[in-house]
């Protein structure tokens, strides 16, 4: 026999709980776990690059160019909570970058109204997303599988096939000038500051995120406490396409050109960074720190590689073996 | 106990019966489901099981078929000790089992769906088309069934599916055929069919166990009749001797503790909610009741009745074909749960883990979920300060065994869960609060408490419609009784005419031809009123 046990077992003393106090800390373990990941990764690379790696001016070309799929997966975070995913914003962060050309290369309209307008227009298409998840029914996959397509195709239409170039300036200026006068600090990694602070409050002080994240837990059981399910649906991944529509004016601003036949594939990276981030594909748990870390963890690992000369073709490889020991990692912790 | 031993020699002894259980018990974490059990069919019939919701016929079958290990107690075939890993071991000693869900896909052929796994083949991979559709024609003729071999499972209706099921299992030559509830779906023509289709099956070497809730019908069809309650073994009884009201009166008979009765009934509140005409396209045929101000409507009927339906059709989670609902002399008629929640009625379901939590969350958020957007956000911003604290509030007013309101509600039990849901919609303050089994998969001490807490919710005003499969529950807290059976409301009754009797024979006969409820039996309903 043990020795009998000397907790109190009486409901007021055990008002310090444990298994509160566990849960707490094993969430918390979560983004622990992907923010210890990436700073070792960053001080292998330091080890194996002392001089170039961990320079002030490669750190800041690291979070350059972390901002495209770190825009991505800021919506992508939001839709993937709900128990969805959204394949439409590599192509559609396209469309949206050749929208804003049109608005401000063809028809001459101020560069801050064209922005907004782009970044509208992105919402419209998470818009269409969410109408055909929400009321029509289609599996997620799918409905955003056809928006991919019809995206990319919108995207040749509206430009004609043709790169629409930006005069360098005002509109350049939103990535690669920058408001800290004397640096070289590009605005594109405020920006994208900005946007995943804006996303964090939405996640965790709105409505917004507590109906997304109680969606994505229990669907069935949120329409039944009396929450308008499809609605919500519908604004999250309208919101999730915002986010899109802000890559499109971050990566066209960056190259000072709206490339139409880019964009496929990203949407992929977006959700390792969700994943890596450690936030649920099976819906109703995830957070934006993550996904920024798992967002970073990518741009470090590109960004490295080539540094120590691995071959592009090998650097998929290992992204591909990160992604997959991140969610077991997960996984194996949410089992024991 | 006698010893199984015994038994099983004079087992072997009488070559009559066909099928034997003896002193077959299970326990499930908590919960006795079935208590030496037993019945035996003898060759040449159909043997009718009987029971509540809940008796443990399914359980049985579940035993009988392998679906669960046999750990105590014992099944003989023919005098032949009986024990199957899995059903289809089961369906390999002879017996066929027809769930009430089919088992079949939808895509492939009728001929495809019969002899799956078991398909005619060429060099053991090529599959033989021709020779398996007139292996089902074969098989289809025998048994005299209307079935086309090569049409798609899918464009049948429901009976003939069910006679696809049937040919399925007796294609293993079956002795004991197995129908759990079989005309639960059919109309009186098809129930006609299935009943031929028995009697053929029927020869001096073959049985039938034929479960079912249908009152009338087991005259037809059945030659005795085995009851079973809360889990044991009660009688079995001729037909043609027995009458239905015999038979139910053994089905309900257990003694139940009469001090506890509703609380505060009375018959001079206002009506706070109208329900008129209510339809669905498949289930409910215009249901109509009055639900008072502070009253326990309590809702009975047996499984299928009808009686979640109402609920989600009255707060539009399922679309209603007709009906017209009126709170207050409004009509409100909510095309939706959020609608409904706004109009103040709140649902909380018999599943709560599926209906009703959001598990991995906190408790504190699952209070919150109804109320979010009108009492805890400012310009779209939640107050989690404000949510902590009418959390904690509810945790003392409902007595909540949490340590923290920050606690995740899989921790919690399943009595706790069930308050955390109760705490929801007080919370939201909705006037109408529909419990769908607001006991299930709670254990004993907590389900007092649930009951108190119902009592103490009317007392303060709120009105309660409560959906129950137990009879004691429905006569221990129900100011009145609304009975379903088959879509539709058969009757209703005050707390004062009520008994288990009364209940049962409106939940089992769905047709016109039985004796008023209050008649069921005069002598028990005197004790009842006496004891009060």
């Amino acid at each position: 026999m043990t020795l009998p046990a000397t907790t109190p077992t009486t409901g007021v003393q055990v008002a310090k709980d444990p298994s509160a106090r566990s849960t707490l800390l094993r969430r918390s373990l979560q983004q622990m776990l992907a923010f210890a990941g990436l700073i070792a990764i960053f001080i292998v690379f330091s080890i194996a690059s002392p001089v170039v790696f961990p320079s002030y001016t490669n750190v800041i070309q690291i979070l350059f160019s972390a901002v495209v799929i770190g825009l991505l997966a800021l919506g992508s975070t939001l839709v993937i909570i709900t128990g969805g995913i959204d394949l439409s914003v590599g192509t559609g962060m396209a469309l949206c970058a050749v929208m804003a050309a049109t608005f401000i290369v063809t028809w001459h309209l101020p560069v801050l109204l064209g922005v907004v307008l782009a970044i509208l227009f992105g919402g419209l298409v998470g818009m269409v997303n969410g109408i055909s998840v929400a009321l029509l029914k289609l599996p997620p996959f799918i409905a955003t599988l056809a928006m991919m397509m019809v995206a990319s195709g919108l995207a040749l239409v509206v430009s004609n096939k043709h790169p629409i170039y930006f005069d360098a300036g005002a509109y350049t200026d939103i990535s690669t000038g920058t408001l800290i006068p004397g640096s070289n600090f590009p605005n594109a990694i405020l920006v994208y500051a900005v946007a995943a602070v804006v996303a964090a409050v939405l996640l965790g002080r709105t409505l917004l995120g507590r109906y997304d994240l109680a969606i994505g837990s229990n669907l069935e059981a949120t329409a039944l406490s009396g929450v308008n399910v499809h609605k919500w649906t519908i604004i999250i991944y309208a919101v999730a396409g915002l986010f899109t529509g802000l890559a499109g004016v971050a990566i066209s601003a960056r190259l000072g050109s709206a490339q139409p036949a880019t964009g496929q594939g990203y949407e992929l990276y977006a959700i390792a960074a969700v994943v890596i981030g450690g936030t649920s594909l099976s819906g109703g748990k995830g957070s934006i720190l993550g996904t920024v870390i798992g967002s970073l963890i990518i741009a470090v690992i590109n960004n490295g590689l080539q540094i120590v000369s691995v071959p592009q073709e090998w650097q998929n490889v290992i992204l591909g073996v990160v992604i997959l020991l991140a969610v077991f990692a997960d996984q194996f912790r949410k089992r024991t | 106990m006698p010893d199984p031993g015994i038994d099983a020699q004079t087992a072997l002894h009488d070559p009559n019966l066909l099928l034997q259980a003896e002193g077959v018990t299970k326990t499930f974490p908590g919960v006795k489901a079935l208590s030496g059990m037993r019945f035996d069919l003898r060759k040449g019939e159909v043997l009718a099981l009987v029971g509540e919701n809940g008796a443990g016929k399914s359980t049985l079958m579940k035993l009988l078929t392998g679906i669960y290990p046999l750990e105590e107690g014992r099944f003989w075939l023919e005098g032949e000790p009986l024990a199957v890993k899995n059903p289809k071991e089961a369906q390999e000693r002879g017996l066929a089992i027809i769930h009430q869900e089919f088992n079949l896909m939808p895509d492939l052929t009728v001929a495809q769906n019969i002899f799956i796994g078991r398909e005619p083949l060429t060099g053991g991979f090529f599959t033989r088309p021709r020779a398996l559709e007139a292996q089902a024609k074969e098989l289809i003729d025998r048994l005299g069934l209307p079935l086309d071999p090569s049409a798609k499972v899918a464009t049948l209706t429901v009976a003939k599916q069910q006679m696809v099921e049937i040919a399925k299992a007796l294609s293993y030559n079956a002795r004991v055929l197995i129908m759990d509830e079989p005309t639960a779906a059919l109309n009186d023509a098809e129930v006609e069919v299935l009943h031929d289709l028995i009697r053929r099956f029927v020869t001096p070497q073959t049985g039938v166990v034929y479960i079912s809730h249908r009152m009338p019908e087991l005259k037809r069809i059945a030659d005795r009749v085995t009851v079973i309650r809360d889990g044991e073994y009660i009688d079995t009884m001729d037909m043609a001797n027995a009458t239905l009201d015999q038979v139910i009166s053994r089905m309900v008979g257990r003694a139940i503790d009469t001090s506890a009765r509703p609380e505060n009934v009375r018959t001079d509140r206002p009506v706070l909610m109208r329900v008129e005409n209510l339809s669905t396209k498949d289930v409910l045929r215009d249901v109509s009741f009055d639900l008072y101000e502070g009253e326990i409507l309590g809702f009975a009927g047996l499984m299928g009745a009808g009686r979640t339906e109402v609920a989600r059709a009255i707060v539009g989670a399922d679309p209603r074909t007709s009906g017209t609902i009126t709170l207050r002399g409004k009509v409100v008629n909510p095309r939706n749960a959020a609608e409904a929640a706004r109009f103040g009625i709140g649902y909380l379901s018999e599943d709560r883990k599926r209906y009703g939590l959001m598990l991995g969350h906190a408790v504190s958020h699952n209070i919150a979920i109804s109320s979010l957007a009108d009492k805890f956000s400012r310009f779209g911003f939640v107050d989690d300060r404000a949510i902590a604290k009418a959390a904690t509030q509810q945790r003392t007013n409902l007595r909540i065994k949490t340590p923290s309101v920050a606690q995740l509600v899989t921790n919690l039990s399943g009595g706790n869960q069930q308050k955390v849901v109760i705490a929801r919609w007080l919370v939201k303050n909705s006037d109408v609060l529909i419990f769908d089994e607001p006991t299930r998969g709670i254990d004993v001490g907590a389900k007092d408490e649930i009951y108190h807490l119902l009592n103490r919710l009317a007392s303060e005003g709120k009105s309660i419609i409560m959906i129950s499969s137990e009879l004691p529950e429905v006569l221990r807290l129900s100011h009145r009784i609304v009975v379903m059976s088959e879509g539709r409301l058969t009757g209703v009754l005050s707390a004062g005419e009520a008994t288990q009797e009364s209940i049962m024979a409106l939940a089992t006969h769905p047709d016109d031809d039985l004796p008023p409820a209050s008649a069921a039996d005069d002598a028990d309903h005197a004790t009842q009123e006496d004891l009060r």
